[in-house]
């Protein structure tokens, strides 16, 4: 894939130009870019799905402040300096987790939360960047591929904070740490010999997985299977979503003018289900270019983790870049009804605060990677 | 394992790395195609569909609730029904504000702070597009104004909802129960999908116990309507399926009989056909108004119920729990026959007391003179203590545990019907597991006349009764007979067995006595039946008396009086019924609790005119 952007002239440009200031502020322009045209994009809708409720627009700006002072302060940090954080991180991680599901709060009838006393704090956010580094920072010091062993450990330690989050039951979060955590052992190169075993084995466990769903889970995945069953409960989601998305066409009926969110009709609307409110406006055309932004952007970091010079960074970032995409996939696919509502924002629209945080400390690592290389010149 | 710089590894790793971001890529892609894929769809393919859909997202969807099961006593007589009511709701998304809206409607009917706060509370509980009740029974007039002024208030409705309504409130309030409004606690444990509907459940007794049987499943309604929520035409229509009716084995009026047989008593009387378990009647006294449930208590009445001293809530049939007193007695002899400890002619000498050898405290019998020599035929007819000390004394604690458990006596007879308690059969392994002590012989002496630690509910007393009289086989009770016209089964229990079954005609024939002897407890009660009753009465203490006072009746306040109890079972020849009858406070079992046995006897022995 690199010929895709050698051949453009602006990105080898940048990086002839050592001393750049972005370089020296550890930014990467291409990203930033596009990340700040997302965050945009996303208050638009914001205004059109929260009804111009102020309050709403006011948190949400502040919050992507937060978000993106987070991600320069990140960038900042050297990935060897990561790295030498990583078991630890992932230790904190995995103790609050148990303080969690043990003294956590209830919040929405699920314990997510650790009140601290001055703030409250989701842990499974800290192990969303904390797992792949874990994973990262274990492969990394190994030879590659990794032996049968190494991939044993590593599965556990991907294992630990999947199986707390899944209890919490957060099953959207649990299944998006584990997917970060098996793309660093897919980009470490295990066979696939052995991916096509664990499939296998998935495939003959699902029925095992089910029996320790939540009800409400399951009812999820039965609501996904057939809306029609519970037209007025969980179904309504899906059914009011999909006829939000369908009405769009190919233009939509134009920003602030979506019928199905204006009159409540679509839950959740400056939430989970804020694509529906995007697609209802915008139509195809702009659901084709709102999707091409994330490709981009997922495009732009997995180049960043080819350049990357050490095996950790290397890792990690891959991983960040797919876990991003994933995001977007499993938001967009339970708004349109091809996945089951496990509960997944949209990543950077959405309404609320910490997975965004989350998201972009995530870019300020990817960036840091990316700045902090030794420039040979070829 | 230290890494050290390998150039030839570190290319393969790199090359590996870029094999594996190149397929990530790939399956990005794919993913990304598939969304489009499915966008495309949605937005080109069934765009139109969608976009007739939302142009008029009036096409509502509306839950259509199924209709409760009727109950039905054994003659046919409905014990539940469900009455219309009109109710004013109102659904929060389709209001634009509420508060405004609450006061405005309030200039047009009277709502008062309480339905204004419930409404709150119900509105927080349910989705955004669910319908809430702002005021229930609303009455003619009251529809008549609102529906005048419906065209004001878009989003607010009336509605035709079935109450529940109990024609005999006081006399099946804890046999039939009542539903009442789903709590927090059920709404967890319901099934969301079927109780979408619903805002009432079986809380207590046959309501609660057949909640799943009488709910019925369901139904839902699409309808197109108008943008202000107005319904014009039914697109279409699962229906509900129906909760089924009962029929109990329950006969109204002997559970009326028994009831009112009480007077002012609080006790509670349970009559259970001998041959098939069937409950016939099953009294706790007093009962309450279920209706008051059923259309949603206030809080003033709530609090009347449940502070009364009378205890008014409490089923005592099933969860009162007495000691068994004389009415033990039967089935301790029995067990002193059958473990061979007494022989049937035996006679034992009771002086009005009796000691542990090498000891000084004295057990007395009722009767200060004593009773003299007594067969074991005598000591049931009389009631005789001194003989069961002895006899207790001879068994010991754990025989008398296992062959009265074989009567169901610290168990639950199994009714089907929730809430039942287990009563309490003490023996020496219970007493260490439960409070690590050891078993004192003076505590055998006092289990042999069913007090001390001994506990039965009233179901359990009639059940034990229907074993006897039946001479060991009996079933389980039961009150539903059947759902939806299907039979339910009988369940036999294990018959009890004796070594010679000639020892069931003695006991049988001592409690005959009890009734139709010249010295029977109960003699009274024979007059004028023109069946025979077999039975045993019994006085329950609910204090201690210390060891130099004297019971005196008139002294002792109401509430510290001992309980009357008394079982039967008649005819003697072919038994058709067994009763037990528990007067709290009532004093003597052969003076006050017998006459209402008979009372039940005579209104199921005599046929109807």
């Amino acid at each position: 894939m690199n010929w895709l952007f050698q051949k453009n002239p602006q990105t080898s440009h940048y990086h002839q130009r050592k001393g750049s200031i972005f370089q020296r502020l550890h930014i990467d322009l291409t990203l930033l870019i596009l990340l700040a045209l997302l965050s945009s994009i996303g208050i638009l809708i914001l205004m059109s799905a929260g009804h111009e409720n102020m309050g709403l627009l006011n948190r949400q700006a502040t919050r992507l402040g937060v978000a993106f002072i987070a991600m320069f302060i990140v960038a900042q940090v050297p990935p060897h300096v990561l790295k030498m954080f990583a078991p630890w991180l992932f230790f904190l991680g995995s103790l609050l987790l148990l303080g969690v599901l043990f003294m956590g709060d209830m919040g929405k009838g699920a314990q997510r939360w650790l009140d601290l006393g001055f703030f409250r704090f989701q842990p499974s956010e800290l192990l969303k960047l904390a797992t792949p580094m874990m994973v990262a920072w274990y492969l990394a010091e190994r030879r590659l591929p990794p032996s049968h062993k190494h991939i044993a450990l590593a599965t556990v330690f991907i294992a630990i904070p999947t199986v707390l989050i899944a209890k919490q039951p957060d099953l959207g979060t649990s299944i998006l740490i584990a997917s970060s955590g098996l793309t660093v052992l897919f980009l470490a190169g295990i066979s696939w010999k052995i991916i096509a075993w664990v499939i296998a084995a998935g495939a003959s466990l699902a029925p095992v997985l089910w029996s320790f769903m939540k009800d409400y889970q399951k009812q999820r995945v039965l609501t996904f299977l057939s809306p029609e069953e519970d037209p007025l409960g969980a179904g309504y989601h899906i059914i009011q979503s999909k006829i939000a998305i369908g009405s769009g066409g190919v233009y939509g009926k134009g920003w602030m003018h979506g019928s199905q969110a204006r009159l409540e009709f679509l839950p959740e609307s400056s939430t989970d289900f804020i694509f529906a409110v995007f697609s209802e406006e915008f139509g195809l055309v702009g659901c084709i270019a709102l999707l091409s932004i994330y490709l981009l952007i997922f495009i732009r970091s997995i180049y960043m983790a080819i350049q990357a010079q050490d095996t950790f960074s290397r890792l990690l970032a891959g991983s960040l870049s797919l876990t991003f995409f994933i995001y977007l996939f499993v938001n967009v696919g339970m708004v349109t009804g091809i996945l089951p509502v496990v509960g997944v924002p949209l990543p950077l629209v959405s309404y609320g605060g910490t997975s965004m945080v989350t998201l972009l400390i995530g870019f300020g690592i990817l960036m840091s990677i990316h700045t902090h290389r030794k420039l040979l010149s070829s | 394992m230290k890494t050290h710089f390998d150039l030839k590894s570190s290319l393969q790793e790199n090359r590996l790395f870029l094999v594996r971001a190149t397929t990530l890529i790939i399956f990005v892609l794919i993913l990304f195609f598939a969304l489009i894929a499915r966008l495309t769809y949605l937005q080109i393919e069934t765009h139109e569909k969608y976009a007739n859909l939302a142009q008029n997202n009036r096409v509502k969807l509306s839950v259509v609730s199924p209709v409760r099961g009727l109950i039905f006593d054994t003659h046919g007589r409905v014990l539940a029904e469900n009455n219309p009511s009109y109710s004013l709701e109102l659904v929060p998304e389709q209001v634009q504000d509420i508060a405004k809206t609450i006061k405005q409607l309030s200039a047009l009917l009277p709502i008062t702070d309480e339905e204004k706060r419930l409404f709150e509370k119900r509105r927080k509980q349910n989705k955004r597009f669910a319908s809430v009740p702002l005021r229930n029974r609303l009455s003619d007039t009251e529809v008549a104004i609102f529906s005048a002024n419906r065209h004001l208030f878009p989003g607010v409705d009336i509605q035709a909802r079935p109450l529940r309504h109990y024609p005999f409130p006081e006399l099946t309030s804890h046999v039939v129960g009542y539903v009442g409004a789903i709590n927090e606690k059920e709404l967890k444990t319901i099934n969301q999908v079927n109780y979408r509907g619903s805002r009432f459940i079986g809380k207590t007794g046959i309501e609660r116990t057949y909640e799943t049987e009488l709910h019925g499943y369901v139904g839902y309604q699409q309808t197109e309507n108008t943008a202000q929520g107005r319904s014009l035409k039914v697109l279409s229509y699962t229906p509900p399926l129906s909760g089924s009716n009962l029929t109990l084995h329950l006969d109204i009026d002997l559970q009326k009989i028994a009831y009112d047989a009480l007077g002012d008593y609080t006790g509670s009387v349970v009559a259970i056909d001998t041959r098939t378990g069937a409950v016939r009647a099953l009294v706790s006294k007093p009962g309450f108004n279920a209706n008051l449930f059923a259309k949603g208590i206030d809080q003033t009445s709530y609090n009347q119920l449940k502070n009364s001293s009378k205890r008014p809530l409490f089923n005592r049939s099933l969860r009162g729990q007495y000691p068994p007193g004389s009415t033990l007695k039967p089935f301790i002899g029995l067990a002193g026959l059958d473990y061979n400890a007494i022989h049937p002619h035996q006679k034992i000498y009771c002086p009005g007391f009796y000691q542990l050898p090498k000891q000084s405290h004295k057990y007395r019998d009722w009767k200060k003179t004593g009773h003299g020599m007594t067969t074991l035929h005598d000591s049931i007819v009389q009631s005789c203590d001194v003989y069961y000390y002895v006899l207790a004394h001879e068994l010991e604690v754990d025989r008398m545990h296992h062959f009265l458990h074989k009567f169901g006596f610290g168990q639950k007879t199994g009714i089907d019907i929730l809430g039942e308690r287990p009563g309490l059969l003490p023996s020496r392994e219970w007493k260490k597991r439960t409070r690590n002590q050891v078993w004192y012989p003076g505590e055998t002496l006092i289990a042999g006349i069913g007090q001390g630690f001994n506990l039965t509910t009233p179901l359990q007393l009639a059940h034990a009764t229907a074993i006897l009289a039946n001479k060991g086989s009996a079933h389980t009770p039961s009150l539903v007979a059947n759902i939806n016209n299907k039979t339910q089964p009988l369940t036999k229990t294990i018959p009890v067995q004796l070594n010679k079954p000639q020892h069931w005609n003695l006991i049988i024939d001592a409690m005959y006595d009890v009734v139709n002897g010249a010295r029977g407890t109960a003699r009274k009660i024979k007059e004028g039946a023109p069946y025979k009753i077999a039975g045993k009465t019994g006085t329950a203490q609910v204090f201690t008396i210390k060891q130099d006072e004297e019971y005196d009746e008139d002294s002792v306040v109401e509430h510290l009086k001992d309980h009357a109890l008394f079982i039967a079972f008649a005819p003697t020849k072919n038994p058709q019924l067994a009763v037990a009858v528990i007067v709290e406070n009532g004093g003597h079992g052969g003076s006050v609790a017998a006459p209402i046995a008979r009372a039940v006897f005579d209104q199921y022995m005599t046929p109807a005119p």
